[in-house]
This record gives structure tokens, sequence and C-alpha cells, in this order.
């Protein structure tokens, strides 16, 4: 595999007075409430993971958690108190002014919780507005503008002031004008938080597919642990600063690591978040039946077609060839087994 | 035991009382003392000590030191005249170029650079004025006296009247629609026909030109004050002390750098209009969301960028509404700027008021009132006004106002031409009014002072011999009686009790400035003045504000009319307290109460207003009374806000206490008039506006260190 897109080294934000000289006495071994006493809060701790190209990772935790502040490191809108990050190679701690708006004009957007829109410019400006800042011709960039308000559905209101807009409406500006440069990584800061449970769940329908059409790397921040196992390629679960677990959602559900993760994933309902190829069993030389199941199915969707069987199911993948075999006993398990032994 | 254990607040403030009086009581007053001991500016007496200083001689009365402190900064005013004289006449002699006689000649720089700025001021002025009025000065700037002479024809002609009302409605309906565009049309209109014209666009070009340069200054060190955290502690005590310093104080210093006339008044009323600019763009700026600044970040904006495309234009109704105040300022200033000879509307009111012609005064005072509003409200309506989308517009709509104002003015510069032959004998009415042939009403308000003076005379005498023998005289000579370290102590002690060491030690801090001061009895009657005032306005505000708030239109009415009176200048208020109680301390006093009621008004509203409206439900719910819910839950919640209008109005009080000098008064105000006619006044006068300034920031510094605790006692932001 190539070059991870985003890579992070033991990466710390410390707030506070003194936090590059505390961070530094204390060696590697950061204990918040040590830090606390010494009027210094810890933002995160010690993190390190990658993101590779076109992968979506989601940074789930609660408010106070480090989320955002992470996200804010990557994005060096705030500097990391240390640790090293790594941006297509390129070490982001060392670019000067110059290079790191460069960056930020070429290859990184962002989508914030509030919207950030600028108050005194239409739907159509705001979204050309990275593009002006750049130094693009008012024309080309109005035109690319319109294109995003197509891409984002906004047609026919691309001249609306964001006060004239519902908020569902106002995010979609947010997006249009973090993807309007065409950026390679995309991050996004809670962006649905703000909205009301259905417009929420439209949006992120929406957000999929754009996804499948532009194949974005993204780092997305929530606090939704549906929204997380919905959305994310990969998972980590922050706490105190601190990452938790960072796996695929079928892991995170199917193997807490933690106590506080378990916490999170006792309520899923397992049979939405699981594809067949996560519970399934080896190939067995058990007789089969004719029907064959998909191994990228989620389980709820092929629940009815296995537990009508009485033999073993054959899984195949995308090329039909099988690669497994699945029980309707494993499947009844897996829906209710897991939560009997959780309670 | 008990009860000292329950409310020991209360008995610590108790035994501060206790101390303070014993304190009255024990220090005798010394046989020498007289009231008001002279300066030694002013008074020289044999009984006087004096004690040199930079080799000057401060003069006093040698007092027991527990009565009065010594003036040991005395030295003061003389050092800061004398060091302004050595900066003006002394310093840095140049070689400078001279135009006029073609030579050069020495000049110190500062003088030299005070006189440049004084030029290019008195230029921008004269440009504007003569694009209103008329004139020759603009074009002699470019050439010279003999060419005009050659070239009779070579002047600017000014606007006729009517293009400059028909102008101001138009930009008027542009901002605030048709009601302003109307009240703008009406009051242009009536300032012509009434003859006031020459004046108001004298005051008006005065504003043309300070506004636009203090906005941008102000813009331009608010941000500077945004940006860096040392700049904005360089100026945060500046900023703090121009807010309770007299306008009027600042004008003495003026005189001796910049000279008589309005490029000085400009100068000055720069010094002033700059802070509260520099306030609310620091405020706009703070109050942009974090992640709007982010998302300007992210798209790659610049530094320069990010101010000038992202903060500011997301900062817009904040920045307006320093331009409002900004205005209302240079509008005030343009007034009072009368005292060192602008011309315009305020120079005519003090002549007015000079020479005891109550109509006229009240002629230009209802002028200076009409523009005041005007300006105000159009301001306002800038500010709130949001941006609307043009792009789908065709020309003629996008540009339909100034295609308007192109009509209008050809029509006016045409009815001008009619007008020139129509009124071939006398003045041409249709481009202007001359100031003495409009109509004048002031005969008719003459008259009307003269019969409520014949009519009323005694019963306004009564009154007056009443509050000024039975209630002024005494409470007077009560401050008086104060000996200093009594005052002191109670001061201090006060600061500690409300916010412990640190505003002691500051409330500690500006007592002892003015206790040092020569003028300690001086401060002395400018505090029992203000007081009076404050606690006649605040019974009177809090009353009004309280029953105006039962009911949702009185509310709304009372906040109009705070509104409007607090755009009037507050030199304005002083004509029609003359007309009535004539030159008395008493005129005064009731100025200073209409003026300082205003603010006492509006923070008991809108303190009242501020209590959350679950409170109120919860409250009813619960079964209260109304009554009950005024005094359990209303009047706790919002004093915090009420007492944040009580430190208003103290400033303004005093302000107008200063003020009120004009009429006659004989506390600090009366010093700095004085100053003002005196060639050596400057430190004098800017040393005694300090002591004003510091009067109000000892009262200000306790209140606000009070609000802030409740507010947090009461977790309300």
């Amino acid at each position: 595999m190539s070059e991870p897109v985003i890579k992070c080294q033991s990466v710390y934000k410390i707030f506070g007075a003194n936090a590059e000289r505390m961070l530094k006495e204390a060696n590697g071994n950061v204990d918040a409430k040590t830090f606390q006493e010494n009027g210094c809060i810890v933002g995160v701790n010690n993190a390190s993971f990658e993101v590779s190209k076109g992968e979506m990772l989601v940074v789930m935790g609660l408010s106070g958690s480090g989320k955002s502040t992470l996200l804010r490191c990557i994005s060096r809108l705030t500097d990391a108190t240390g640790g090293k990050i790594f941006i297509e190679g390129q070490d982001l701690l060392n670019l000067n002014n110059k290079e790191l708006i460069d960056l930020r004009r070429n290859k990184m957007g962002m989508v914030f919780q509030s919207f950030a829109l600028l108050p005194h410019k239409t739907v159509l400006e705001n979204i050309a507005f990275p593009l002006q800042i750049k130094g693009i011709k008012t024309e080309d960039s109005i035109n690319k503008a319109m294109d995003m308000v197509k891409l984002v559905g906004l047609d026919g209101r691309e001249n609306y002031f964001p006060r004239e807009l519902s908020g569902g409406q106002q995010q979609r500006v947010g997006i249009a004008r973090s993807l309007a440069v065409e950026p390679d990584i995309w991050f996004l800061d809670e962006p649905f938080s703000a909205l009301d449970p259905l417009i929420r769940k439209e949006m992120q329908d929406e957000f999929l597919r754009l996804q499948e059409k532009l194949q974005k790397t993204i780092m997305f921040i929530t606090h939704d642990f549906d929204e997380a196992l919905k959305l994310a390629d990969r998972i980590a679960i922050m706490k105190d600063g601190i990452i938790e677990q960072l796996d695929t959602p079928a892991n995170i559900v199917l193997n807490p690591a933690t106590e506080y993760v378990r916490k999170f994933t006792e309520e899923v309902p397992r049979e939405k978040v699981l594809l067949i190829k996560d519970v399934m069993d080896e190939i067995t030389s058990d007789d089969m039946g004719d029907i064959k199941v998909s191994k990228d199915e989620i389980i709820e969707n092929v629940a009815e077609k296995i537990l009508t069987q009485e033999k073993t199911v054959a899984v195949i993948d995308s090329k039909n060839n099988i690669v497994g075999s699945i029980n309707p006993a494993k499947i009844i398990n897996t829906v209710f087994g897991g939560r009997k032994n959780n309670h | 035991m008990e009860l000292l254990k329950k409310y020991p607040k209360l008995f610590q403030w108790l035994f501060l009382l206790a101390v303070f009086f014993a304190l009255c009581f024990a220090i005798d007053v010394p046989e020498t003392y007289k009231f008001i001991r002279g300066q030694a500016e002013f008074v020289k007496d044999p009984n006087q000590s004096a004690f040199v200083f930079l080799g000057k001689e401060v003069r006093y009365y040698a007092f027991d030191v527990f009565w009065r402190l010594p003036p040991l900064l005395g030295w003061l005013p003389i050092w800061i005249n004398d060091s302004l004289f050595f900066l003006m006449n002394d310093w840095m002699p140049m070689e400078f170029w001279n135009e006029d006689t073609q030579e050069y000649k020495t000049r110190p720089l500062v003088l030299q650079i005070t006189r440049n700025l004084t030029a290019f001021m008195t230029f921008l002025i004269e440009l504007i004025r003569e694009i209103l009025l008329g004139g020759l000065e603009t074009i002699v700037a470019f050439t010279s006296w003999d060419w005009i002479d050659a070239n009779p024809w070579a002047e600017l002609p000014g606007l006729p009247w009517t293009i400059v009302a028909a102008g101001s409605a138009i930009l008027a309906y542009k901002l605030g629609g048709k009601g302003l565009a109307l009240y703008a049309l009406l009051s242009m209109t009536y300032i012509s026909i009434f003859g006031q014209w020459k004046p108001s666009m004298q005051t008006l070009s005065f504003i043309l030109v300070a506004a636009p340069l203090s906005f941008i200054f102000g813009l331009g060190l608010g941000v500077a004050a945004y940006k860096s955290k040392r700049v904005e502690k360089a100026l945060y005590p500046i900023l703090l002390v121009m807010q309770t310093m007299p306008q009027y104080a600042v004008l003495v210093p003026a005189l001796v750098l910049f000279g008589v006339g309005d490029h000085a008044a400009v100068i000055i009323t720069m010094i002033v209009a700059v802070p509260p600019m520099i306030l609310l763009t620091l405020l706009g700026l703070r109050a942009v969301p974090p992640e709007v600044i982010e998302a300007g970040r992210m798209s790659g904006c610049s530094n320069w960028q990010l101010m000038s495309k992202v903060l500011i234009p997301t900062a817009r109704r904040d920045i307006l509404i320093g331009v409002n105040q900004v205005i209302m300022v240079c509008f005030s200033m343009a007034v009072i700027s009368a005292f060192i000879g602008a011309k315009g509307l305020g120079f005519n009111l003090l002549l007015a008021l000079n020479q005891l012609n109550i109509g006229l005064a009240l002629e230009a005072g209802l002028c200076i009132s009409l523009i005041a509003i005007l300006l105000d409200k159009m301001s306002l309506a800038w500010a709130n006004k949001q941006v609307d989308y043009f792009g789908n517009l065709n020309f003629f709509q996008r540009n339909k106002n100034s295609l308007f104002f192109g009509i209008i003015v050809i029509i006016g510069i045409l009815l001008a031409y009619f007008g020139s032959i129509y009124f071939k004998d006398g003045y041409n009415y249709l481009f202007e009014v001359p100031h003495n042939k409009g109509i004048s009403t002031a005969d008719f308000w003459n008259k009307g002072v003269d019969w409520i003076f014949d009519t009323f005379f005694v019963y306004i005498k009564a009154f007056n011999t009443w509050l000024i023998v039975d209630v002024l005289q005494p409470m007077r000579a009560l401050y008086l009686r104060m000996p200093a370290v009594a005052t002191l102590v109670l001061v201090v002690g006060a600061g500690y009790l409300i916010g412990g060491v640190r505003s002691a030690l500051v409330v500690c801090g500006l007592t002892l400035f003015i206790a040092l001061s020569p003028w300690w009895d001086r401060a002395l009657v400018t505090t029992y003045m203000a007081t009076f005032g404050v606690l006649v306005s605040c019974t009177i505000g809090f009353t009004v504000g309280t029953l105006c708030f039962q009911n949702k239109h009185s509310t709304n009415f009372m906040l109009n009319v705070c509104d409007i009176f607090q755009t009037f200048p507050s030199f304005v208020y002083l004509i029609p307290v003359m007309m009535l109680f004539g030159i008395t301390d008493t005129s005064v006093l009731i100025a200073v109460i209409v003026y300082a009621t205003i603010p006492a008004t509006r923070y008991t509203i809108e303190g009242l207003r501020s209590v959350p409206a679950g409170l109120h439900d919860a409250a009813t719910m619960s079964g209260v009374t109304k009554f009950q819910r005024l005094f359990k839950i209303e009047f706790p919640l919002a004093f915090p806000h009420m007492m944040l209008g009580l430190n208003q109005t103290i400033v303004f009080a005093l302000f107008m206490v200063i003020i009120g000098a004009f009429i006659g008064t004989e506390d600090l105000g009366q010093y700095i008039l004085k100053a003002l006619s005196d060639k050596k006044g400057a430190g004098i006068g800017l040393t005694l506006g300090i002591c004003v300034a510091f009067i109000g920031l000892i009262f200000d510094n306790l209140i606000r260190t009070w609000v802030g605790q409740r507010k947090k006692h009461l977790g309300i932001d």
C-alpha cells in the first residue's frame, strides 16, 4: 500500500502556560490529573494513527473528549504540543506560513458544526470564497461554485443569503464550500450535529452518495455512535484525549477493547451493523443449499432468507466464488446471543 | 452574635461608617481654613506657603494634613505646561522651507508638525464647506490670491439648499426607507426656511471631516488591539480615562498645540471620538464566531485576507454601531468646540446664551437636535441594514438612487438659476436663505420666556430659594466639612469591602491624585453637585422605568424617548433650564437631573427586560402577585444591570456638572472654563480633566467590581 495520506505519531495537545516543558518532563507518560493540578489541560494524549487514501476515519467521542482538538491539530488550526503529523509525507508542523496556506488552498477542505458561513455573502459567493482567496478569476470561480451548488442540490437558491436558509441548506453550502477547491483531504467537524434528526439522516445519506462519487480521504468527527457506525470505514473512539480503540465498526461492536467502548456497543442492534463476512465461518464440507448470500450484505437484509433454510448457506464474494459459510444458528446467536451476554 | 454571623458584610460596612464619622468629628476645621484655597495660579495670598519644584514656585495653604492633604501635585500642571511650551517652541529647531517667503526658516519640529497638520485639516474642512456653501479658499490653496484676483470666475459655487435637502432625503430613503426620508426632507427644509442653513452646513462640514478620520483611526487601532495583546494593554487605560473625561477638558491642551478654530476642534474631536470606535471594533471582532475564523483559515486566507474579507465584514454591524457613536460624539464636540472658536450652530448657540437671548438659543438648539436625530437615525439604519443581492438587477434598478440624485442636482441648479432671475434685487431664496433673513421665532420665544417670568416669577423664585437655602447649601457644607483623611478612609474601605485589596489600591490611587492636587475643595463641590443630581435622577429613573415596564407599549415608548434625548449634545440641555430658572445653581442641577435620568431610566427598563421569560412564567405559576414578582424575582435579578445604569448616570451627571460651569458654578468645571481663556491653562485644564475623570473612575471601579461579583453569584452573564 502506498503512503498514508494522514499519519500521526504520538500527537499531544496540552493547553496551559508551560505545557511544553511539562510534556518534556513527563517523558511520554502523560497523566491528565497531574497536569491539571499544574494548571494544564490535556486535549489530545498520545494519538497515533494513519488514514489511507479514500478512507473515511470517524473520530467519535463525547464532548470534551478531545476529538475536535485532534482534528484542529491535523488541520493545524492549532499547533500540536508534541508529536509528528505527516500529510502526504509532508511534515505538517514544519511548514512555514506560506506553505501552510498553500496546503489549505489546494489540499484541504473543512466543514463546521455551526456552518460558519460568511453572513455578508450569498450562497454562491460563499462557495466561491476559497477560490477567490486563491486568486482565481471571478468568472471562473463563479462557474465552479455553480457546479458545486448543483452537486449539493441547491440550484435555484444560489443568490440567497445564509440567513434565508434552513440549517440543512446552510450545511449544504458549507459542504459545497469545502469541496470547491477539490481538496484531497476532507475534514468534517460534527457537520450534522446541529440539525434535526430527520434532516440529519437525509444529510448522512447525501453525504454517503457524495463520498461514493468523490472518494476523498476523510476525517469525520461526531459524538453520535450510530452516525459513526453508519458512515465509517474505521472508527476511533476517544475519551479524555486518549484513543480508546481504533478499528472497523464490526470489530468495535464484536470486540470492544475497553469497558468504555462496550457501553456504547451495548444498545447497538448488531444485525444492522454487522455484515455477513464479519460473522461467517470457514468453508465447510457440509451440504450447502442452493441459496447463496453475498459477504458484503448487512445481516438484517438477508437474515430472513438464511433463517428459513435448514442447511448451511454458502457465502460468496462479488465474483461468485464461495468464500465461506453461515448457518442459521449463527445468525440467531449473533442477533440475540451477544446481547444476552452483555446484560 | 447571631446577627454578626448572618450578615458579616453589613457589620463591616457599619464599622467603616463608624470610623468615617469618628474621623469627621475628631478632626476640627482649622481656623485659617476658608473655602476654595486659591491655587497659586490665580490667587496670591501672604498666608500661603510655597515650595519649589523644577524651578517653579508652587504655593499652597498649610493646613493640618488630616484636614486637607498638602497639594504635593501642584507642580504637575505647571510641569505639563512648561513641557508643552518647550515642545512647541524650543525642542528640535529645524530648517523648513517656507513657500510664501521663499526662504528657509528655523522652526521647532513639533510646531512645524502641528502647523502642517492644522493646515491640512483646514484645507479638508474648507473643501467640504465650500462644496456645501461655496467659497474661494480651496482654489486659493492650489493657486494663489493673485491668481484669484486675475480670474474672478474661479470660485466654488456651493450647492443650493434644495439639492442638499433632497440629497439627504434620498440617502435617508436608501438607508432607512420612506419615514426617514420624509424626516430628512422636513428637517432640512425647516433649517433652511428658518435661516439656519449656513451655520448648519458649517457644523455638518465639520462632522464630515472629523467622523471619517476618527473612523479610520479607530478601526485601525481597534484592529491593532485585536491582533496584539500588548497594544490592547497599552490602549486600555487611555480608553478608560477618555470614557469618563469631560469632553470639555480636552479642549484646553488643544488650544496650545493647534490654536483656535475649526482645525483644532477637528483634531481634538478625533481624540475624543476614536476611543468608542476602538472599543466597538474590538467588541465586534471578538464576537466573530471562532468557527467562522477557522473556516476562513481553512479556505487558505492570509492574515490580511482574513481581516479584510472575513473578520471585518462579519463584524460589520458592531463596527457600524461604532460609526454611529463616532458621528454622535463628533456632533456633540462640534457644538462644544464653539469654545475654541469652531464655527457653526454651536457658536451661534454659545453667542445667544452669552447674550441671554433665549429665543435665538432655542432656534439654534432646535436645529442641533434635528440634525442630531437625523444623523443618529441614519447611521443606525445603516448599521441595521442587511446587504442585499444586486446581481440580477438591471443598470437602472441598481443605480436608481444615483440617477435620481443626478436629476435632483439638475433641477436644483435650474431652480437656483430661475431664483436668481426672480429674486433679482434681494437674496436668492432658492439658493440659500441667509442667516438673518429666514423666518425667525426668536421673538416669540423671548416673549414666552418673559411671560413665564412675569407670571411664575414668585413661584420659581420661591422654589429656587428653598432648594438653595434648605437643600443645596447644607449638603455642600456637609461635603466640605469632610476631612480629607476621613474621605480617603471611607473610599478605600469601600474599595476593600467590595473588591478586596486590588480595588482598594486602585481607588486609593485615584483618590490620592485628586487629594494631592490643589483642587480638592473644588472636587468636593463637583462631587456634591453630581451626588445630588444622581440621587434625584436615579429615584426618577428607577421609578419611571419600573412603571413603564408594566406595559409593552409604554416600555417601547420610553426607550424611544431615551434614544432621542440621548442624541442631543449635552450643551443643548442648558437652554430650557436657563429659560426657566435663569443663572443659578438650580439651573445646572436641573439640567444634570434631566440629562442623567436618561441612562437611569434606560438601564432600569433594560435590566427588567433581561429577566428570563422562563423565570417570569415559573414565578407566575407559583402564584405570585404582581408586586411579589417585582420585588422577589425581577428586582434582584435586574439589579446588577440597574447598577450599571447608576454608573452611566454618574458619568452623565459629572459631564453635565462640568458643562454647567458655563452657567456659573464654583467647582472644577469653572476652573476648566477659566483655563480655556488662560494662555497658560493647558496643564491646569488637563489636570482638572483628569481629576474629573478620576472621580468617575472611582465609582466606575467600585460599581463594576460589585456588579461582576453579583452577576457571578446569580449565574447571569
